[in-house]
This record gives structure tokens, C-alpha cells and sequence, in this order.
């Protein structure tokens, strides 16, 4: 069953020469209990994807439809899980966790009762009354994703949320992530630029091509369920990885070239906060021509 | 020493009352010597003496508790009106195009200019100086509070709408909590701006005040008077100074845990 519909989405941003064309009109369907990870090198548009989706942002043409209703802005059915450390400062975690909840006028205790349930899904117990800035990345992390869960989103979406981290706490938070969706099977959408986390956490790889951004590639991923972190070194998930990163890595030279001949990106207005394009140490080195 | 470097809280205690110690044996050796006359400058003892009298004999508590109604009735009307109006122009863009030119614009104007209109339009009573610390202070209040909340981390915008709150919730859920420490902040240095303005008020056409005093003691050239005013000013900006950073530690402990 479809819950999510992409339209021939396309994104412009006004530019001093006119405009870019940020994302190219795009097609995408995501079934219900769907987890996709969107690939792509940076620049490429797939964040400013997902904030279409998550209504943040709006398409230059198009549409996106949510059980078949239009999207026109941002709502609790689409939870969000930002690269950068979104938790409120002035709230505790507790707090920051029941946020959402409030919102919906859900009695105190209740509130609690729900929050709690989701700080120990993210082995967060024993820190409900501490402050986002006394709390490690991976925590916040951790935190932000359970103040997402809790509001019992129809769709959670996720842009980059582990590339702040160090690859240690990101492989723990992959296992905690895939351990959570396994247990609930919510729909995710999660973009990414680590080959490794894509196929590791996918049901589906959608690898998006070099700016301005299209799906070049949209890839089931058959490995079984559930899924241990040893699984990243079976043959399957192996060769799987080989396709893509020859399927991401002609992009990025794309990306380059493209770059050089204009003598420097105008800007990437979409990825403010991504780093570039890297595989994550885990992944054999690549050869540079 | 390092640049940047911390210091030991005990040395920093030390040092800073290390100059204070210094300013005083400066000022006596340059009184005490007869360096400077008397007429000028008078020394510590004799303006502590002058102090005593001027507070057990000439009801100085009076004025002092005057011009600290004053200072504060004055600027607490001028927050109670800066909140709701900075609050707004940060969060409504609109709103902010349409008053913040003009805003810039009076921010500029000397409230002390004001007062011979002020007296003009309120006469000489109380109305006239706490409308002189409102017009210092308001401006600059409404200002720096719209930039504060206009400040918010988008980001944590963002966050909020995608956990389903509304515009109005926003406002107050996010962009008020989130600004509220730089708000404290900005009213703790916009008081200490009204202290200035005050006694400016009370040069002219008081009855009433540490301003009030000094102006008499002017008269009769009584510069221990002046410098005991002077100081009790510093010393009650200090204190109040002091109760402002406490209780922005106290409300605010998530803001200090980075610092």
C-alpha cells in the first residue's frame, strides 16, 4: 500500500544568473513499513527532497501526496530527524520528548508515561532530566529520535542523522535505528551519503544522480531480517555495496567535472550542513584516476 | 600569562579587588599630601564623614530610595511595554518592517533633550523623570529584544513544526524560552543605562534624589557630598548588577552550561 506519492517534483532556487535546478522532476512511490535510504553525492538534492516531503520546503512544480493527500506544509504525521542537534536547550530530555505530546493536549501523566517508553527504546533511561548540552552527540541523536517516535509520526524522516558522529557511535545508532524499525516497521525515509549505512539500514536504495538531482537507481535490498552489524561483511551485502558504489561514484565525478567547468559550484543552497562526499572509512579505499 | 587562558577563581577575586585598593591609596596619597586642595577633591575620610552626616542627619535614605523608584518604576514600565512589542516584531517580520525604522530612528534621540519638553508637557513632578528613563530605555529595549528572538536557531524552528506546533505555540514554546536568557541579559545592561539617565532627571527640577544632592552640593562646593553620591550610585548598579546575573543563573541554568 502506498502512503507516500512523489509527482514530478522539481525544485528551483533563484540564483544571481537566473535560477539553479536543484532537483530534476521526480518520481517516487514509498510503500507503508518502507525503509528507504537516498544515496547521492553532495549538491545532489536529496535533502532538499526530504524537506519537500517533510514540508519545510516547497516544489517549484509538482507534488507530493500523503495517503493520498497533498502536502502543503510541515505537520506531526512527518517526524524529522535533522543532521544537526535540533533538541531544545532549555528543556530536559523528558521534556524535550513529551514536546510534541503537549502539542496535542495529551494529559501530563500521559505524556510522561509515553516519553519514558520512548527514552528506554533508545537506552536513554536514567537521563530524563538532564540537558541536551550535558549529553554526547550520540545521545542527542538518540534523544531526537525518540521525541520524533513519540509523536506517533505516519512517516519518519531522517537527513543525515548519524553524519555528525564518529563511525563507532554511528554503527551503534544504525543497529539501535534498524532494532527500532524492525520492532515497529514505521515507514522511514533516510538520506545519507555512507554506502555502507544505505544498505545496512535499507529496504530500498534510491541512488540519486549528480545536480540537478534525479533517481538513477532504485534498488530493493534483500537481505534478510533481522539484521546483525556481521551482515556487512556477507558476500551479498558485499556485492550489493560494489553496485552501488559504482553507481554513486560516476555521479560524483559528474558532480566534479561538472564544477570544474563552471569554475566552482554556485552554491549548494540544499546541503548547507553535509560534508562532501565521502564513503565512511568502512569501504575499501576507491582508486583515483 | 597565556591569551585566553582562565584564571583561578581566587586570584580573579584578588585581582579585581587589588584595583580598587589601588584607586583609593591613589586618591589618598593625592589628597592626603594636599597634592590636590581640598576644594577640588576631598579625601576618603572626609567624604565618609560627610556621608555619615549626610545620612543620619540629612535623610539621604530618602533621596536614595527617590531616585531607586524612579530608576526602576521607570524602566519596569518601559519592559512591560518593550516585551510584547520586541516579542512581536522579531517573530512578525511585517510588524518589524513597519516599526523598527522608526525605532532605529528615536533609539538616537538624547532622552536627556527631552527634558525641558517633558517638563513642558508633565511638569516637574514624578510623571516627568520616569518618563525620561522610559524614553531612554524603551527604544533601545524594543530593539535589542526584536533582534534576540529574530535570532532564534531556524533549525529548532523547523524541529518544532515537524513535531505539529502551531504558529502561535511556536512563538511561545520556542522563540520566547529560546530567547529568554539574552532578553535577561539585554534588560540588565539596558538598566544599568537608566542609572544614567536619572540622575540627569534630577539635575533639573527635583526636590528629590541622589541627583537632587548633588546638585546642591554643588552650590556649596561640596565635593565629598558629590563624590559620596557618585559612589553610592556605583555601588547600588553594582549590587543590582550582581542580583541580575544570580537570577539569570538561577532561571536559565541550561544557557550557562556551555559557558
Amino acid at each position: 500500500m502506498k502512503i507516500l506519492q512523489l509527482r514530478r517534483v522539481e525544485r528551483r532556487f533563484a540564483s544571481a544568473s537566473g535560477s539553479t535546478l536543484a532537483l530534476r522532476a521526480t518520481n517516487l512511490d514509498v510503500a507503508e513499513n518502507d525503509f528507504i535510504t537516498i544515496l547521492g553525492p553532495s549538491g545532489c538534492g536529496k535533502s532538499t527532497l526530504l524537506r519537500i516531503v517533510a514540508g519545510l520546503d516547497s516544489p517549484s512544480a509538482g507534488e507530493v501526496l500523503l495517503d493520498n493527500q497533498r502536502i502543503n506544509g510541515p505537520g506531526a504525521d512527518r517526524g524529522m530527524v535533522f543532521q544537526s542537534y535540533t533538541l531544545f536547550p532549555w528543556l530536559n530530555v523528558l521534556d524535550n520528548v513529551c514536546f510534541g505530546l503537549r502539542e496535542r493536549g495529551m494529559a501530563l501523566a500521559e505524556q510522561h508515561e509515553t516519553a519514558r517508553g520512548f527514552i528506554r527504546k533508545v537506552g536513554l533511561r536514567g537521563f530524563e532530566k538532564h540537558y541536551p548540552k550535558q549529553l554526547s552527540g550520540g545521545m542527542q541523536q538518540r534523544t531526537a529520535l525518540a521525541r520524533a517516535l513519540a509523536n506517533e509520526p505516519r512517516m519518519l524522516l531522517m537527513d543525515e542523522p548519524f553524519g555528525a558522529l564518529d563511525h563507532q557511535t554511528r554503527e551503534l545508532m544504525q543497529e539501535l535505528l534498524l532494532g527500532i524499525w524492525e520492532a515497529e516497521r514505521k515507514t522511514v525515509l533516510f538520506v545519507t551519503h555512507d554506502i555502507d549505512e544505505a544498505v545496512f539500514m535499507g529496504s530500498r536504495v534510491v541512488v540519486m544522480s549528480a545536480r540537478p538531482g534525479r533517481i538513477l537507481l532504485d534498488r530493493k535490498v534483500d537481505l534478510p531480517h533481522p539484521r546483525h552489524y556481521a551482515i556487512k561483511t556477507s558476500p551479498a551485502f558485499i556485492a550489493l555495496k560494489a553496485e552501488l558504489t559504482e553507481a554513486v561514484r560516476g555521479e560524483v565525478l559528474a558532480a566534479q567535472r561538472a564544477s570544474e567547468g563552471l569554475g566552482g559550484p554556485e552554491s549548494s543552497t540544499d546541503e548547507v550542513n553535509s560534508s562532501s562526499f565521502d564513503e565512511g572509512p568502512a569501504t575499501e579505499p576507491q582508486q583515483r584516476r | 600569562m597565556k591569551p585566553l587562558k582562565a584564571v583561578e577563581p581566587w586570584l580573579r577575586v584578588c585581582l579585581g579587588v587589588a584595583f580598587f585598593v589601588l584607586f583609593v591609596a591613589v586618591w589618598s596619597a593625592v589628597t592626603f599630601s594636599g597634592w590636590v586642595p581640598k576644594i577640588f577633591l576631598a579625601d576618603p575620610l572626609q567624604m565618609l564623614r560627610s556621608g555619615w552626616v549626610l545620612l543620619t542627619e540629612m535623610d539621604f535614605g530618602h533621596d536614595i530610595a527617590m531616585t531607586l523608584w524612579r530608576v526602576v518604576g521607570g524602566f519596569l514600565l518601559a519592559t512591560l511595554l518593550a516585551l510584547p512589542l520586541g516579542v512581536l516584531m522579531g517573530a512578525y517580520k511585517p510588524v518589524e518592517a513597519f516599526f523598527e525604522p522608526f525605532v532605529s530612528f528615536a533609539r538616537y534621540l538624547p532622552a536627556s533633550a527631552f527634558i525641558p519638553l517633558l517638563i513642558l508637557w508633565v511638569g516637574i513632578g514624578e510623571a516627568q523623570k520616569l518618563a525620561v528613563i522610559f524614553i531612554g530605555s524603551f527604544f533601545q529595549l524594543v530593539l535589542m529584544i526584536a533582534v534576540a528572538v529574530g535570532n532564534t536557531r531556524r533549525d529548532l524552528v523547523e524541529a518544532a513544526y515537524t513535531l505539529g506546533v502551531s504558529d502561535t505555540n511556536l512563538i511561545r514554546r520556542v522563540l520566547i524560552p529560546g530567547s529568554a536568557p539574552e532578553i535577561a541579559e539585554i534588560l540588565r545592561m539596558v538598566l544599568g543605562w537608566a542609572w544614567t539617565y536619572v540622575i540627569v532627571a534630577e539635575l533639573i527640577g527635583a526636590s528629590s534624589g541622589i541627583g537632587h544632592m548633588i546638585t546642591d552640593s554643588q552650590a556649596l562646593l561640596a565635593t565629598d557630598q558629590i563624590i559620596f553620591g557618585i559612589i553610592v550610585i556605583g555601588l547600588i548598579g553594582l549590587v543590582s548588577d550582581l542580583l541580575f546575573k544570580w537570577a539569570n543563573r538561577r532561571c536559565f541554568p541550561w544557557a550557562q552550561l556551555s559557558r
